[in-house]
């Protein structure tokens, strides 16, 4: 578990974050949603420690990582994976070097336990036969495949995605989503996912919070989104009419007012 | 920000990449690859400005040197010690300040705009250490390998040059070369490309890792990194002759 208390961030004067609380809960998709520049970077930034925040406290496992020593962040670093939005793969190493990497940096295993890792790793994000491609052979969604393999291979407890689905198409962000929401059950980490997207918070978001203009502005669930009377969150999340109209058929579903397996049939009459 | 500013972010960027290596296996791997980068990939552009600036250095103190009174062994004692003490310490490293510096200052500053340095720091790596200091070490390693090269091949294109346009005979040349020659002259050449080293790799490094923004800055941060480097260069040659001369 991850807890933040009243975490305050400024760049130049200028509040980037403002008196941020929350809990991010093991074995859940925790997802900080909002529009650009409302923090959620900075705020995930600040949890792995690439930001000091100005002010404020956080806690993993009751850990307080703010106040650690260099040592010690450096060691609970070891048990942190993290996905970047631009996959942040090192371009100089093949596929395989980049997954192996944090195994050879960080383990004493031969060179052929190491390699069956990384292929079980490989395997699990579906990625075979990609070992010695380089990262710009490959696609977008390959490459933040090859992201989420090279963060869970020293098997974490935290795993942070930046971003997970920018610049992927619909469907390859849908798989990107469920393979994190799978090896976020599999391997019991507390994952923290930093997303704009409304399909990965409608299909993964566990625990869910809003982000608006640096503030905590919603929490909640992504069956409580649905209900949310908060101005801000519906104008972000729902901001087409399609959307809206999504919405209010998936609100009457929810009531029980329209069947939920209807067929075109059904809406046509 | 001003002067105060950057040489206080280059001195801590100093001390903390002197630290215990988090595996002493990949670090001695990088540098290696360092050495290869900075060195091996280095050799070709400083034969060919030595051998020209030896070639040149002949031809252009013969050229001066007209009074009959003179013998023609002083155009090789020249040569030799032009090439000693100026031309292969420094004009080799202001070469280098510009192929070795930029592609330092472009490297470290792709990894930092494509978050590949946030990324080895949450893996708990120390990002100057591991990124910085074999550079560095790398550049103390060769660059006085490559300046000792260039001034055996400046000599050399200077004999030839002299040969092939009858200014002064091989033997006459050789001769020259063993008129007066004082070891402590290598050594000052050494001393002032350990200088260099640290400068045309340091420099870059600090530009490149503290990059902000997108490609273009990239950019600037090579010219910038370039440019400064020559600059601390010219200083130090001034500064160590009036000091070790």
């Amino acid at each position: 578990m991850i807890e933040i208390r009243n975490i305050h961030k400024s760049f130049n004067e200028k509040t980037v974050i403002d008196d941020v609380s929350a809990t991010f809960e093991a074995a859940k998709c925790n997802l900080i949603i909002g529009a650009s520049g409302s923090g959620k970077t900075v705020l995930m930034k600040c949890i792995v420690g690439l930001f000091e925040p100005d002010n404020g406290d956080i806690l993993y496992n009751n850990e307080n990582f703010t106040k650690m020593p260099e040592s010690g962040r450096k060691e609970l670093r070891q048990k942190i994976g993290m996905l970047f939005q631009g996959s942040a793969l090192f371009d100089s190493m093949t596929v395989e070097q980049n997954v192996m990497f944090p195994l050879d940096m960080f383990t004493k295993l031969s060179t052929s336990q190491k390699q069956k890792k990384v292929n079980e790793v490989l395997e699990r994000v579906n990625l075979k036969d990609a070992n010695k491609k380089f990262p710009s052979e490959i696609s977008g969604g390959m490459k933040k495949r090859v992201g989420i393999a090279r963060a869970i291979v020293l098997n974490p407890q935290y795993l942070f995605c930046d971003e997970p689905n920018s610049g992927l198409d619909p469907k390859t962000s849908l798989v990107i989503d469920r393979l994190i929401k799978e090896i976020t059950t599999e391997f019991n980490m507390t994952t923290i996912v930093n997303t704009h997207d409304m399909n990965s918070v409608m299909e993964i978001g566990d625990k869910i919070i809003f982000m608006y203009q640096g503030k905590k502005e919603w929490e909640g669930s992504n069956q409580d989104i649905i209900f949310s009377k908060n101005d801000n969150l519906n104008n972000f999340i729902f901001a087409s009419e399609f959307l809206q109209d999504a919405k209010d058929m998936r609100m009457l579903e929810l009531k029980g007012k329209i069947k939920e397996n209807r067929n075109m049939d059904d809406l046509t009459q | 920000m001003n002067f105060f500013t950057h040489l206080g972010r280059f001195l801590l960027m100093i001390k903390q990449m002197i630290t215990k290596p988090e595996n002493w296996k990949l670090y001695w791997k990088e540098l290696m690859h360092q050495c290869v980068e900075i060195g091996i990939r280095s050799v070709g552009i400083v034969a060919v400005i030595s051998i020209f600036l030896g070639a040149v250095t002949t031809v252009q103190t013969a050229y001066q040197l007209v009074s009959p009174v003179i013998p023609r062994t002083v155009i090789a004692v020249i040569v030799r010690d032009n090439i000693i003490l100026e031309l292969a310490p420094t004009l080799t490293c202001v070469v280098l300040a510009g192929v070795v510096g930029s592609r330092i200052a472009s490297e470290l500053g792709n990894m930092r705009i494509s978050e590949q340095i946030d990324a080895l720091k949450i893996m708990g790596i120390n990002t100057k250490a591991y990124l910085i200091m074999p550079k560095i070490l790398a550049a103390l390693i060769v660059v006085p390998c490559l300046v000792i090269l260039a001034a055996v091949l400046g000599i050399w294109g200077g004999q030839v040059a002299g040969g092939i346009s009858g200014i002064l005979p091989f033997e006459t040349f050789y001769q020259g070369l063993l008129e007066d020659f004082i070891p402590y002259n290598v050594f000052f050449a050494l001393t002032k490309s350990y200088t260099y080293a640290f400068i045309i790799s340091s420099i870059p490094a600090y530009y490149g890792y503290y990059v902000e923004g997108g490609s273009l800055e990239i950019g600037r941060a090579g010219t910038k990194s370039v440019i400064v480097s020559c600059i601390l260069i010219l200083l130090a040659d001034y500064a160590l002759a009036a000091l070790l001369l």
